[in-house]
């Protein structure tokens, strides 16, 4: 593996390493929400561990100051790189009155910041995708050049709101592009059950747009992906499907045990593909990190998550009567 | 003043506020060539063209969604659902999503969406043309839904859902299309969402009912004025919110309440109204509450024997309104 391959994709070594830093932001602010749930400080949390890549990578092809997103529910990675910071995910992690996503009305991995253009999401899955459609609509109507990113689960792009979704994007020709976050597992159901061709990407061809299966392990082989996705959505070409393959690292949430429905073994394989390990190793392979460098940036990331902690843990709750207000415009 | 059709009237609103603001547009099925099934949408498409009088592909959910995307954008998109019996496989999209954006986001995002959709029966529509849906939409704070009687009410209060920035649901009655005609100014009015309206001043008994029942029971209280019984009636014209303060006052007025509704009785949008009739008004009261709705079947038959047994219609408003004042 040589540095040419960012090179060749236009990236810079400070971007690369802005990439690695954000993923690693990512996973140590993810890793510390679970140590806060399990010593019972927060009720819930769910889990971007092993897609840290894809959510990075995909982010990164995008402009930032532009496009839009439609997340799901672990796309840590995609909002911190749409501008979200450490402070305002432990804000909503400790459901409190400064989260910007809803004020602590939502569990955490609800995002939602209308000033970085991420649309506010829900739990029934996949709903977000007409979202993503409606905003490239208006985009086009308005004939602006920002294209609208969506992502959601492999288990979801069974609900009707992908089909309905990809079809009308197909059919008007709108710069959406549409990112399966595929991890291998629906809670506790596996891909084969869910999906009866091979990829999850097949299905583009039945909406008329193309559909691309990468390494979601891999951050430059996803921001590849997507940089000629976005390209071909601003040129009017339309929208496209991809599919990130990775694994979820983590159980589904807070809440679930996976060692009722897979093996350890499996985890443990998936887990020397993670791509926090991968990338690093990549990064110092051509001399753009460093363990000197790295350590240095973990520290720096610990006392970020360490300050939003803190911070989130301090700051006060929603008045209660606060649930009563926004019901309709005030 | 021009007189004008109920169709007619959705057809000015959606003309005229497509004209003010080019943030308007229309997205549903046959909306755009055809100028929808039942020509709401007629002209529109020739003066403001195909990317703002959008024919979608024919999936509702998708409708509902990518119209709130484009809300949420800051555009104010007027989705048609082409019967109110179709909007089903929207559900999710606009009381998951919609009805709760401001809220979930803590003021954030915002979906300033219409959705239109013909209901009610009479038709020949059978069980999937004829539904009122309203009651399912009906206990769903974040969402209003707007139901007018008359085409000077529909011009009115269509364009005041468009200009409003909160999602609406604006059913009107397919029947009324081509039987109501009315007076409806050219100029720009707006009339109040979330208020109610005296259709007819009376002292003897109080009618509260929305949408086309308004139509029966105002020929109903014409027959029984020549009787000496004097109706009053009020139109609900917002069932969601309810205007409370107005079907208190009214109950007030003559302390005999019968509640009109074309929908199946349980359950119904009437069934709240007399919940806050009861709250407010026991001292008030002369009779018990009547109310008078559709029968607790799935839905309206096809053939005319059950339809005309299960549509609502002014010889039997006339009827309870009888028994109600002889009580």
């Amino acid at each position: 593996m040589g540095k040419e391959r960012h090179e060749a994709l236009g990236l810079t070594d400070d971007q690369v390493i802005e990439m690695f830093r954000t993923m690693l932001l990512a996973r140590k602010l993810d890793e510390r929400m679970w140590l806060l749930n399990r010593a019972g400080k927060i009720p819930f949390v769910i889990s971007c561990q092993g897609q840290e890549a894809a959510q990075v990578g995909a982010s990164f092809a995008l402009d930032r100051e532009k496009d839009y997103t439609a997340p799901y529910y672990r796309d840590m990675g995609v909002v911190l790189a749409f501008g979200m910071t450490a402070k305002e995910l432990m804000l909503s992690g400790f459901a409190k009155a400064e989260d910007p996503n809803s004020g602590g009305r939502q569990m955490p991995g609800h995002f939602g910041q209308k000033k970085n253009r991420i649309l506010s999401g829900s739990s029934p899955v996949t709903t977000q995708v007409p979202h993503a459609v409606g905003v490239a609509l208006a985009g086009k109507m308005e004939k602006k050049d920002f294209v609208s990113f969506v992502t959601l689960g492999e288990g979801s792009s069974n609900q009707g709101d992908f089909h309905e979704g990809l079809n009308f994007a197909g059919v008007h020709k709108l710069p959406v592009i549409t990112m399966v976050e595929n991890n291998k597992y629906a809670i506790s159901v596996p891909i084969e059950k869910q999906i009866a061709s091979k990829n999850v990407s097949d299905r583009a061809i039945g909406y008329g747009m193309p559909g691309v299966t990468v390494d979601g392990n891999d951050p430059l082989a996803v921001y590849k992906a997507v940089k000629e996705a976005r390209e071909r959505a601003i040129n009017g070409e339309g929208p496209t499907l991809i599919e990130a393959v990775s694994y979820r690292l983590t159980a589904h949430s807070s809440d679930d045990d996976d060692r009722q429905y897979r093996e350890s073994d499996e985890v443990e394989e998936a887990r020397k593909k993670d791509s926090i390990i991968t990338f690093a190793a990549y990064l110092k392979e051509n001399g753009v990190l460093s363990d000197e460098s790295e350590k240095e940036m973990i520290d720096e990331i610990n006392s970020i998550v360490n300050e939003a902690t803190d911070y989130a843990e301090n700051a006060a709750y929603a008045e209660a009567e606060h649930a009563l207000k926004y019901v309709y415009e005030e | 003043m021009p007189v004008m059709s109920y169709i007619q009237a959705v057809t000015a609103a959606l003309k005229e506020e497509m004209q003010r603001d080019e943030k308007v547009f229309i997205l549903g099925e046959d909306v755009g060539k055809k100028g929808g099934v039942f020509r709401a949408t007629d002209g529109l498409y020739d003066e403001f063209g195909e990317a703002r009088v959008l024919d979608t592909p024919l999936a509702e959910s998708a409708i509902a969604g990518v119209g709130i995307g484009a809300a949420m954008y800051g555009m104010r998109p007027v989705a048609e659902m082409q019967f109110a019996d179709f909007i089903m496989p929207a559900v999710n999209q606009i009381i998951s999503e919609a009805a709760k954006m401001r809220y979930r986001s803590n003021n954030d995002w915002n979906v300033p969406m219409t959705i239109r959709a013909p209901y009610g029966g009479g038709v020949h529509g059978a069980l999937y043309h004829s539904q009122s849906i309203e009651a399912v939409f009906a206990n769903q704070p974040g969402l209003k839904i707007v139901m007018p009687s008359t085409p000077y009410d529909v011009k009115g209060l269509l364009k005041a859902s468009i200009r409003d920035n909160d999602p609406v649901l604006f059913l009107e009655h397919k029947r009324a299309y081509r039987l109501l005609k009315g007076e409806v100014p050219e100029d720009d009015y707006v009339l109040p969402i979330g208020k109610a309206d005296v259709k007819r001043e009376g002292s003897d008994i109080t009618v509260i009912t929305y949408g086309l029942c308004v139509h029966f029971a105002l020929q109903a209280a014409e027959k029984l004025a020549e009787e000496g019984i004097d109706a009053h009636i009020l139109d609900l014209r917002t069932v969601y919110p309810l205007d409370k303060e107005a079907i208190i006052e009214a109950a007030q007025k003559t302390g005999k309440v019968l509640l009109v509704t074309e929908d199946n009785k349980e359950g119904s949008i009437i069934g709240e109204v007399a919940a806050i009739v009861a709250e407010n008004c026991l001292f008030d009261l002369d009779a018990p509450i009547k109310r008078l709705a559709g029968p607790d079947v799935p839905s309206m038959p096809y053939a005319p024997t059950m339809e005309k047994y299960f549509m609502m219609n002014p010889d039997k408003v006339e009827k309870a309104m009888r028994e109600l004042a002889e009580f």
